[in-house]
């Protein structure tokens, strides 16, 4: 099955060229193929396909990767949206101001 | 080194939380899995086999349907797969049944070290996007569970979906152990070891195929039960109020067609959108969910045999055209969470058009519905 595409232009994910040194770290973790090795920098190939888990900027050594991540998931919006975060998925809140955004719901088990 | 600090995540305030005091221990020797022990440096450790137990098959089965899904945790600590010794390899996974159970079943004949965080009973994807699959609890379990002594390598291998919550240049920092991202799933593990640590391309993307997606079907299901109990009675009395025989006459006939497409209109959201999700039209989870729902609408109506000559007849068909779909595509959104490419920008721009509709559209949906029932 090909990889499927969810909505275009949207994500959050930023590139610093400069800081990249190549080691290939976001290759390894991204899991939808967004990067590629160009000489001796990454660049972005399938920006469309990110899905923000923020694999990369958490694993790549040299900042050169951000991403507001989080889980895309629409109960987990809406149970923030209504305040409760003890909805039907995973268990407790996150602690305010932790770098995760709001992790209230997905699990898929 | 100054940038980590071990004793976090205790603020934490977790409802499926252990008690700290424990949680640092080796695991039990007596949880139904452990077929054994194995006697290292740091005391006789929980031994486990590749072959599952009928057991652990209906647990799994038990948990797709909901049943103790949030409870469905073993202890963490280090466990040892056959008969390791200190070159054998070191898996770490989630204190989640389920997952520890489906890396085990991989690697039938195998010695292998596996390295159980305390996710809180939560999956590995899951739980690295939430942190307790995460830097500080790696390193505090490779701390305690004495693996220096254990190993005389200094490697770790993780799942690929872990690596949202673990920094695997910190990890080497502090403890020293280099983390290796393996496989996706737990199935390519053997293949990724014989291999020397190195993955194939198919092993690091994640699709989302037929049977991942049905798999998740019961989950969706049992997440509509309750309100299905609640609103279907109502709409079923509901229907009593019109047409021109007696209440209940009128319920079995409006009342229990509502209820049909209540139905109808779930199972599209639920069950339908899984199994079709890359052939539905649209990238909108919203869209694909419609789509469904105009067709599971008009067959509907089909087979009810509305008379369209009368002004009742027509504004009830206007009603289910507006309230099936914006069921279908409310439970259909909701399927971003299970879904492997959803990104958090994209389903909150999905939500701020297509949630004010569904809300719209079942709102006056049912006003009308409730209007023809009332002119019947």
């Amino acid at each position: 099955m090909k990889n499927s595409i969810y909505l275009k232009n949207v994500v959050t994910l930023n590139f610093n060229e400069d800081k990249c040194t190549g080691c290939g770290m976001c290759l390894d973790v991204c899991p939808h193929e967004v990067f590629k090795m160009n000489g001796k920098h990454m660049t972005i190939q399938n920006r469309d396909a990110c899905m923000e888990c923020g694999a990369c900027s958490k694993n790549c050594p040299a900042d050169a990767l951000f991403v507001q991540s989080g889980v895309g998931c629409a109960a987990a919006v809406i149970n923030s949206m209504l305040g409760r975060n003890d909805g039907e998925c995973c268990c407790s809140s996150e602690p305010a101001g932790t770098i995760t955004d709001n992790r209230g719901g997905c699990c898929c088990g | 080194m100054n940038n980590i600090t071990l004793p976090v995540i205790q603020t934490e305030s977790s409802c499926c939380g252990t008690a700290q005091m424990v949680q640092d221990a080796s695991p039990h020797l007596n949880q139904a899995f452990v077929m054994g022990s194995i006697p290292t440096t740091a005391g006789d450790l929980p031994k486990v086999s590749s072959a599952l137990k009928w057991q652990d098959h209906w647990g799994s089965i038990k948990a797709r349907w909901g049943v103790g899904r949030m409870d469905y945790a073993i202890d963490p600590g280090l466990y040892a797969l056959g008969n390791p010794d200190n070159n054998s390899p070191v898996l770490v996974t989630a204190n989640y049944k389920m997952s520890f159970d489906r890396l085990r079943e991989a690697l039938p004949g195998r010695d292998a070290w596996i390295l159980v965080l305390d996710t809180k009973g939560i999956n590995v994807w899951c739980a690295a996007g939430k942190g307790t699959f995460g830097t500080d609890e790696l390193i505090r379990k490779v701390d305690s569970s004495s693996l220096k002594d254990i190993v005389s390598h200094r490697k770790l291998i993780l799942p690929q979906l872990g690596a949202p919550g673990v920094a695997a240049h910190k990890v080497k920092q502090v403890s020293g152990f280099k983390v290796y991202y393996g496989p996706i799933r737990a199935a390519d593990v053997a293949a990724y070891l014989d291999a020397g640590f190195k993955t194939t391309t198919g092993m690091r993307i994640m699709i989302f195929p037929l049977v991942e997606r049905i798999v998740l079907i019961p989950i969706e299901l049992i997440a509509t039960i309750k309100p299905f109990l609640i609103i279907a009675p109502i709409l079923f009395l509901l229907g009593g109020i019109g047409g021109q025989a007696g209440f209940w006459a009128n319920a079995a006939n409006y009342g229990l067609f509502a209820v049909v497409a209540f139905l109808a209109a779930i199972l599209g959201g639920a069950v339908i959108n899984p199994i079709l999700l890359p052939y539905l039209p649209g990238r909108a989870f919203s869209i694909k969910g419609f789509s469904i729902g105009i067709v599971t609408a008009f067959i509907l109506l089909y087979l009810r045999d509305i008379n369209l000559q009368v002004w009742p007849g027509r504004i009830e068909i206007l009603a289910w055209l507006l309230i099936i779909p914006a069921i279908s595509a409310y439970l259909a959104m909701n399927f971003t969470g299970a879904s492997t490419y959803t990104s958090l920008s994209g389903v909150k721009k999905e939500m701020r058009w297509a949630l004010p509709l569904q809300i719209t559209a079942s709102i006056c949906g049912i006003l009308i519905w409730i209007t023809s029932l009332l002119i019947a």
